[in-house]
């Protein structure tokens, strides 16, 4: 095989590769997964000063759930 | 079980100070380049001329200013995304460490004229390896970290700062390849239009990973934070990650448009360079969406604003660029001072605005405050900041337009119109514009240091416990 048949096939299997995420990333089941995962960074905070008691701020969390 | 753990703060400390110092220093070498421009007599001696001082400034804003901003939140986001304190905090100190010996070396081996020429990678060889050294140190306290999370999932802004990591790392090694002459001198791997194309594959992936997969990453984990809102869509967000990996990598080439490169090389790099607008702004809108429904925000949290209008700028310069990589436009604006003006609209409106708004974020945080000294003194710097750039854009952009069309203008009998000094001269007022926009951006940064020494002041260092990931997760 000639090496730009290679880079040809590359090319065709990155574009292919790219629809599939865009594919998958829009799918239905992944909906539940990603919108668990964008309240990542919300859900830790730390009280701003640190004497207030850790322990609230945990169940202030998971009333909000 | 890990309740009595704490997050390493202390090495983001350290980062996010130094980012403000390293931001003052870059940003005032910057302002001294730009006033010998308008004043060639300031370049007294050798050591401070504009030919040494202009690869100072932009290793030091790059690098120094940048690279602090990045190691800072990059640390503090990997952490508290992964309920995890860093893996290896000795080699975090390392890298802490190590980092400013690069920098102080960089700012004694540069005015020394000790170079290897190479734009945005002209440390020689032995700092080089140091970086590769620091930089693999860096590699392994990220992903260890991540490797140590107590959640399932990776969160996004973590795969941006990955990419960043990795891609620098590849970046560097195969760029800086050269043969050592002696300690202070060095000849690159590369030969002729190879290296060209070498050095731009590295420059263009330095502002596509360096100054943007990076800043990303910050986008992705510190507006939310501020605006209190998740980011408004995370499967856009997935998307945007891999449609930057698989397009950035091939936009070097329109650097070296009209040259000796292949001419389908360049188209190449100029047909990447139109699609790289999809996902820029794909990534723009995620981030500025994040507010929607509650714009009211922006009005009176000014770090929110430096956030905000950050992704303006970066919307702006990233449909500047795509424009610029047109070839037929690209005959006009190359060697312009457009060309400075677009760097500037992404590196002060996008990168240090995304940047210091962050560190405005961290600050209070990693010194035990409920805010910063004064927030009003953030709403100036906001103020200052903005008007400085719009100053510095506005004036190169006139300048870099005057001098292409003054380059390309040709009498009837083919001769040219001016001489390239005629475009010099003429460019004057626009370089004072530039001095005064830079001096105002500066000015800015000075601000930011008085209230973060008086926040740091009225604080005491504290490292937040870890936490328990959410029962959801």
């Amino acid at each position: 095989m000639d090496i730009n048949d290679f880079r040809s096939l590359v090319t065709v299997l990155s574009l292919v590769l790219f629809v599939g995420i865009v594919w998958w990333a829009y799918s239905d089941r992944r909906k539940k997964t990603y919108d668990e995962a964008a309240r990542l960074p919300l859900d830790d905070d730390s009280p701003l000063v640190p004497e207030a008691p850790v322990v609230t701020q945990i169940n202030e969390n998971q009333e909000r759930k | 079980m890990q309740a009595q753990a704490t997050y390493n703060y202390k090495v983001v400390r350290q980062f996010a100070v130094m980012t403000v110092i390293w931001g003052i220093v870059g940003m005032l070498v910057g302002v001294i380049i730009a006033a010998q421009l308008v004043w060639p007599q300031l370049n007294v001696v050798e050591y401070l001329s504009y030919g040494r001082l202009r690869p100072l400034h932009t290793n030091a804003v790059i690098f120094a200013f940048g690279g602090c901003a990045l190691f800072a939140t990059s640390y503090f986001a990997v952490q508290r995304t992964s309920h995890a304190p860093l893996f290896a905090p000795g080699l975090a100190a390392f890298t802490f460490w190590g980092w400013q010996l690069i920098i102080v070396l960089a700012a004694v081996s540069l005015p020394l004229g000790i170079t290897s020429g190479k734009e945005y990678a002209e440390l020689e060889w032995p700092i080089d390896i140091l970086i590769t050294l620091v930089w693999v140190s860096y590699a392994i306290v990220f992903f260890g970290t991540i490797i140590k999370r107590t959640v399932s999932h990776i969160y996004v802004a973590n795969w941006f700062f990955g990419g960043f990591i990795l891609t620098v790392a590849v970046l560097h090694l195969v760029n800086s390849a050269a043969v050592p002459v002696t300690l202070f001198k060095s000849y690159s791997a590369y030969a002729g239009v190879q290296d060209a194309m070498v050095q731009w594959w590295y420059g263009h992936n330095a502002v596509g990973f360096f100054l943007t997969a990076g800043f990303l990453g910050m986008m992705y984990y510190f507006v939310p934070k501020q605006a209190d809102r998740p980011i408004y869509s995370y499967r856009l967000s997935v998307v945007h990650f891999w449609a930057l990996i698989f397009t950035y990598m091939w936009a070097g080439p329109h650097h070296l448009h009209y040259t000796a490169l292949p001419d389908w090389t360049q188209s190449l790099g100029m047909v990447f360079s139109l699609i790289l607008l999809a996902p820029s702004w794909g990534g723009m809108i995620n981030g500025i969406m994040t507010l929607s429904g509650a714009w009211h925000k922006l009005r009176d949290d000014p770090i929110l604003k430096f956030m905000i209008t950050s992704l303006s700028f970066y919307g702006m310069s990233t449909f500047e660029g795509p424009m610029m990589s047109i070839k037929t436009v690209n005959a006009l604006s190359h060697y312009t001072d457009w060309t400075v003006g677009h760097v500037h609209s992404g590196a002060l409106g996008w990168v240090a605005m995304i940047s210091i708004g962050c560190i405005y974020y961290l600050l209070p945080r990693l010194f035990g405050k409920a805010q910063m000294h004064s927030v009003k003194a953030i709403e100036v710097h906001f103020w200052v900041a903005t008007i400085g750039i719009v100053l510095y854009i506005a004036s190169m952009w006139i300048a870099g337009v005057m001098q292409g069309l003054m380059w390309r203008a040709t009498n009837p009998d083919g001769t040219l119109t001016y001489s390239f000094v005629e475009s010099v001269k003429a460019t004057y007022p626009f370089w004072t514009i530039r001095l005064l926009g830079g001096v105002l951006f500066l000015a800015g940064m000075l601000i930011m240091a008085w209230n973060m020494f008086k926040t740091i002041a009225g604080g005491q260092a504290v490292n937040a416990p870890v936490l328990q990931p959410a029962a959801a997760h």
